[in-house]
């Protein structure tokens, strides 16, 4: 019998035991669809994580103050020390290095913003000119505090709070209380949303000296630093620390984090996840492997005296195998076909209903999927197909 | 040319051993009229297996036009069984989902025939057997005498040598069961050796040569002088 005979044959039983087949394939393909919806959903929300990493900076190293250990709960407590602070002077060091492209230093707090006639509690960012390029910002009207203002008493506004405050008139040029202080509105933030869970639309800028005068304090709550390139983000995070170590009397009391660092981790634990979810889904794929062999071991003994009179007709125990192999796997097919396309329909469905969530299934997903479909449906059949090649033909013929 | 050397099978029923041949020497020459006569139980459905190859013997020699058979591969068996033996059965074994058309077409595909050629043939035998109109009913939808001249296109699809037939008239009535019987004679006339099973005596008593079985053993094989 040629391969486009048993094809054809086997196509024609498909289609002829028709409430059968569409079930057997209904099954699989929901087991494929399922596949490939939940790897798009664990796979899109890694794109999403990255994606929300990404807009934070490139090649950036983030410097905090103390020092996390594995060891103990945290050693200067232990040791009666208190970490030593970040400051300013331990910025511009930084800033000296030559693998650093720029820096800005970051001093957080809240004060009371107001105007003649409105007051409210505003998050407070001290920074320098640098944190726009670093943190990858824009501004929608105005100048950053610009270049060697560090010290001059300018102010940028987040778009909602420059809306709240002056919903009639121009921000820029209007004059602002800040705590004590009198801040000039040099710039408004472009609305950019939530962000790594900082909403930049409800912050106020001003440069980092007078934030470190409104709060008291000399200390500063991060330092951003941009390395030069990505090759070189080892190497500065090594640089930095050597020179804070140098800069707090030989004490290593400082915590580099590379975006990179950041990124890998939760990449490695969103692709297990995708992974689990995927195992999870591949189950459906076996149960409905099952549901095809005992489909084909019901098909077998409802056609014995067909497979009886094949024998009786010429055909040998390979061609009776083959064809029932063959429909199996024209179900299979039929089923992760049809389940890839669910699969691909539901995560357009995904990204319709929630845009910035990027749900596609990885390729090897969709490729896996339809490959287990496809074995599964088959080395099911192995069972039936080798119990009908084995049926006497003389037994079989006088089955009813 | 058959040629049965001291053939006998036993099947196991439960703890009995029943011997369904015991010792069977035949030897039937190419072109005869053949009918094996006997009670139910006598073992003249098994021998038409045997000499069918869809059985095999426990011992004994079956030789097939001067060929050894019984030792052959299931694969070379299948092959013989699929050029040289149409099967003709009582209860007429079509494949219901299939049309008349792909029932009798269904041994050229399994020989891996091309196509067209297929297609030429399987419309030949439906002339030949006055089923032109029916070729593309389902069997559910055919008399029995249609049926069974569906099953004997089958047999006859690629032009074997031999024509094995058990109770081929069992399901048709009188008149029905007449004219099949006719068109598997026309068949023999041919030169297709015919061999039929029945429990009907005035049905064998039509064949030149007339075997009468009972418990496994040939009792009588007469020939008729004239046919």
């Amino acid at each position: 019998m040629t391969l486009l005979d048993t094809l054809r044959t086997a196509l024609k039983a498909v289609i002829s035991y028709r409430i059968r087949s569409v079930l057997i394939v209904l099954a699989m393909s929901l087991g494929v669809a399922s596949v490939i919806i939940l790897t798009a959903l664990g796979d899109g929300a890694r794109n999403f994580v990255i994606n929300q990493f990404s807009s934070i900076g490139t090649n950036l190293l983030v410097v905090l103050p103390g020092r996390a250990e594995t060891a103990g709960a945290f050693p200067g407590a232990v040791l009666g020390q208190t970490p030593r602070d970040l400051t300013l002077h331990d910025a511009q060091l930084l800033g000296r290095l030559p693998q650093v492209k720029r820096y800005a230093p970051l001093s957080i707090g809240a004060a009371e913003l107001s105007t003649a006639n409105r007051l409210r509690e505003v998050t407070v960012l001290g920074s320098n000119e640098n944190l726009i390029p670093i943190r990858h910002m824009r501004l929608a009207l105005g100048s950053f505090i610009t270049q060697g203002s560090e010290r001059s008493a300018q102010i940028v506004l987040g778009a909602k709070i420059a809306a709240d405050f002056f919903p009639h008139n121009p921000a820029i040029g209007q004059r602002v209380r800040l705590g004590d202080s009198r801040f000039l509105v040099s710039g408004v933030l472009a609305s950019q949303g939530e962000s790594m869970g900082f909403n930049t639309d409800e912050i106020v800028i001003i440069p980092v000296d007078y934030a470190q005068a409104l709060f008291n304090t000399t200390s500063l709550f991060r330092i951003l630093v941009e390395a030069n390139n990505h090759g070189e983000i080892a190497a500065t995070k090594q640089a930095i620390l050597a020179t804070l170590k140098q800069s707090h009397d030989g004490e290593d009391d400082n915590t580099v984090i590379t975006q990179d660092a950041v990124l890998a981790t939760f990449d490695r634990i969103l692709h297990a996840l995708t992974l689990a979810v995927a195992g999870i889904a591949a189950i459906s794929l076996i149960v409905a492997g099952i549901l095809v062999m005992n489909v084909m071991l019901v098909a077998v003994s409802q056609r014995t005296s067909e497979i009886g009179l094949l024998k009786a007709i010429g055909a040998t125990s390979g061609d009776i195998r083959r064809l029932f192999f063959t429909e199996a796997a024209w179900l299979s097919l039929v089923g992760a076909l049809l389940g890839f396309l669910l699969g691909q329909l539901g995560s357009l469905l995904i990204r319709i209903l929630y845009p910035q969530f990027p749900a596609w299934a990885p390729t090897w997903a969709s490729a896996a999927a339809i490959g287990i479909a496809l074995i599964t449906g088959i080395i099911a059949t192995t069972l039936p197909a080798i119990k009908a090649a084995q049926l006497n033909a003389v037994a079989a013929l006088n089955r009813k | 040319m058959i040629r049965l050397i001291d053939i006998t099978r036993t099947f196991t029923m439960g703890e009995q051993t029943v011997l369904a041949l015991n010792q069977i020497n035949l030897q039937i020459a190419s072109g005869e009229y053949l009918s094996i006569m006997g009670p139910s139980g006598s073992g003249k459905s098994t021998l038409l297996n045997i000499i069918g190859l869809l059985d095999q013997p426990d011992s004994g020699q079956y030789e097939l036009d001067d060929k050894a058979v019984t030792d052959l591969t299931e694969i070379e068996q299948a092959q013989i069984r699929r050029e040289k033996i149409g099967f003709v059965f009582q209860s007429f074994h079509l494949i219901p989902r299939l049309t008349a058309a792909e029932n009798i077409e269904l041994p050229l595909t399994l020989g891996g025939v091309p196509i067209d050629e297929r297609k030429m043939r399987v419309q030949n035998a439906l002339q030949a057997f006055e089923l032109e109109q029916r070729a593309n009913h389902r069997p559910a939808e055919l008399s029995g005498g249609q049926r069974q001249r569906v099953a004997i296109a089958r047999a006859t699809i690629m032009q074997p040598s031999i024509i094995l037939a058990d109770e081929p008239t069992g399901n048709l009535d009188h008149q029905i069961g007449a004219e099949v019987m006719l068109l598997l004679e026309n068949l023999q006339h041919q030169g297709t050796t015919l061999i039929i099973v029945t429990h009907d005596r005035e049905l064998g008593s039509r064949a030149n040569r007339q075997i009468a079985m009972r418990d496994g053993k040939i009792l009588t094989d007469q020939t008729r002088d004239t046919p």
